[in-house]
Order: structure tokens, then C-alpha cells, then sequence
């Protein structure tokens, strides 16, 4: 059964890899090509100083295309192993949620802490933006903030399950929300803050970089959330994939 | 949380969902399978970056923009 499950779930992360690398590729790399344009103008005014245009190895059209598609894509198959992970460790022991409920509301909860919990504190940046000196912090507090907000959504979701039986489960939810979102809070006023966007660097070239990060991201979970859905439904009763249901959704069976 | 039972014909649904995966038997996928997917995240999101295992930056320059995209800190 777990191997079914890790199976589908980086099945599930493949196919929503291949959806969020088109979005990523038809509207993140607009903003991406803008703001490599407003570096390389300033390169080009600041003059010799070894702003150090290295020879690339890998050209930009491959960057666009393969490298972002490889990322994009072994990014979405680890989520959706560890997505499949987790749903085998809490599906019928945490709530009562049936297999499809269970997987919207990891991905929902995954969304929140591994995305937008960070996002909101270290915004994405685009190309340009940044300088190399400070990477290693910004790494580190990054990764930090991930790892904050997963705890935190830990205990929220323990919260939520000690109190729904004396509260009801929509006060207990709201309660849970509630404890999430004042623990990030105290994680963004207490991590330092970081402004690596040089002033001059056009507003609307960011935005739109931000939004199409946020829409990559989106797309990834929630395209997750469906392809699983639907594959750990099936899986936990013991349909094959490619039973009647969910034509279309998927064309290939993983061997059992 | 009200699932729509009724639409499903063929297995009469449990209405409390049982464990499908023991924990005992949970605990070696978590082990390897958490390393290799944190390695694969590590990958696309870090190395050549803040740190690095391999020289050079062919892995950074790779998944560059999907690096940014993602939303990891890039440079």
C-alpha cells in the first residue's frame, strides 16, 4: 500500500510539475527576461567595474525551457512524495476526514506553511535583485521561516484536534487558524527582515514576478491536491487507477 | 465535513476511515524516501546557492529559473 501511494504521489507531482512549468514558463519568464534586461542595463552603466558578465554554460532559452521544466518538476515529485508520506501517516488517525478530504486539507495546510507563511516575509525575487553577498542568510533565514511554519501548523492542526470535541469542529478550526497565524506573526517580527530590491528597479516587473510565483505555486498544489486526491481514493480502496472513473485525468497505470 | 457519499455506488463507505499503512511499516519510506525527496529540494532549491556539494554552478545556473519562480532565495 505505501508503495502505491509514493508511487502516486510523485505520479500526482509529475503531472502538476508539467501544469505549473507552463504557467511558470508562459507567464513567470515575461518577468524574469524583464528584469534580467533592467541588470544587464545597469551593468552596462556601471561599465567594467567586473560586474562580470561570466561566459553562461547553459544559455538563457535553456534556462527557459528545460532547466525551468527540471526544477519545476523534480520540485513537484518531492512534494508529491512527501505528500503521499504524510497522508499515509495521518489518513485515519488525525480527523475523520475520507481519503480525498484528507489529501485538500494537507495540501491546503502545506500551501500555507511552505508558501505563503515564507512568502509574505521573504518575498520572491527576480533575477537582478539580490546581491550575492547576502545569500547565505537569506538562504538560512528562509529555510527557517519553512521550517517555523510547519511546526506551527503542526501544532495548530493539534490544537484543532484537542478542541473540536468540546467546541465544535468549525470553533476549533477557527481556533487553529487563529494560533497559525499569531505564531507567524511572532516569526516575522522576530526574523530580520531583508530588502535586497534596489531602488529604480521597476515596480511592475516585480509584482508581476511575485504574482507568477505565487500562480506557480498555486497551480502546483492544487493540481496535487486533485491528481491525489483522486489516486489516494482510489488507492486506499484498492482500485486500480484506470478503473471507469477519472478518464482523462491521468494515462498511465503504475504497476502494482 | 459532509463527503458525498451517495455518488459512490460500488464500496459502501466506511464512515470512519481507518490507518491503510502501519506506522512500523511507515517508518522505513520516511527514512528513505524523506532523503531522496529533500535531496531532489535541496537541488532545485540551494545548491550552488547558499551552499554547494558539487563545483561550479551548472546544477544553480540548470534550475535558475526555476529557482526564482519557486520563490527560493536565489542571489
Amino acid at each position: 500500500m505505501m508503495r502505491t501511494l509514493l508511487v502516486r504521489g510523485m505520479l500526482a507531482g509529475l503531472l502538476a510539475g508539467v501544469l505549473a512549468f507552463l504557467w511558470a514558463h508562459l507567464v513567470g519568464e515575461p518577468p524574469v527576461r524583464a528584469a534580467i534586461a533592467v541588470e544587464e542595463a545597469a551593468a552596462a552603466k556601471t561599465a567594467v567595474t567586473g560586474a562580470a558578465e561570466e561566459a553562461p554554460a547553459i544559455t538563457r532559452s535553456t534556462q527557459e525551457t528545460w532547466g525551468l521544466g527540471v526544477g519545476v518538476v523534480l520540485f513537484s515529485v518531492a512534494i508529491g512524495g512527501f505528500l503521499a508520506l504524510v497522508f499515509a501517516m495521518v489518513y485515519g488517525r488525525v480527523g475523520v476526514l475520507r481519503a480525498r478530504g484528507t489529501v485538500l486539507a494537507i495540501c491546503a495546510i502545506g500551501f500555507v506553511a511552505i508558501v505563503l507563511a515564507p512568502l509574505t516575509k521573504y518575498p520572491a525575487n527576480p533575477p537582478a535583485v539580490g546581491s550575492g553577498d547576502t545569500i547565505d542568510e537569506r538562504t538560512g533565514f528562509f529555510f527557517v521561516l519553512v521550517m517555523i511554519a510547519l511546526a506551527a501548523a503542526v501544532a495548530a492542526v493539534r490544537l484543532g484536534r484537542q478542541l473540536a470535541p468540546r467546541i465544535g469542529a468549525g470553533n476549533a478550526l477557527a481556533a487553529a487558524v487563529l494560533l497559525f497565524v499569531v505564531l507567524i506573526g511572532v516569526a516575522h517580527v522576530a526574523l530580520p527582515a531583508q530588502n535586497e530590491v534596489r531602488a529604480g528597479f521597476p515596480p511592475q516587473v516585480l509584482w508581476d514576478f511575485r504574482l507568477a510565483n505565487l500562480g506557480t505555486q498555486a497551480i502546483l498544489w492544487s493540481a496535487l491536491a486533485f491528481g491525489f486526491g483522486l489516486a489516494a481514493e482510489a488507492a486506499v480502496e484498492g482500485r486500480p487507477l484506470l478503473a471507469r472513473r477519472g478518464a482523462g485525468e491521468r494515462a498511465t497505470v503504475p504497476s502494482r | 465535513m459532509s463527503t458525498p457519499a451517495a455518488v459512490e455506488p460500488r464500496t459502501a463507505p466506511t464512515t470512519v476511515p481507518v490507518p491503510v499503512v502501519s506506522l512500523r511499516g511507515l517508518l522505513p519510506y520516511w527514512i528513505f524516501a524523506g532523503i531522496v525527496l529533500m535531496l531532489a529540494i535541496y537541488f532545485v532549491g540551494a545548491e550552488e546557492g547558499a551552499t554547494s556539494v558539487f563545483a561550479g554552478s551548472n546544477v544553480h545556473e540548470l534550475v535558475h529559473d526555476a529557482r526564482h519562480l519557486l520563490g527560493f532565495p536565489c542571489h
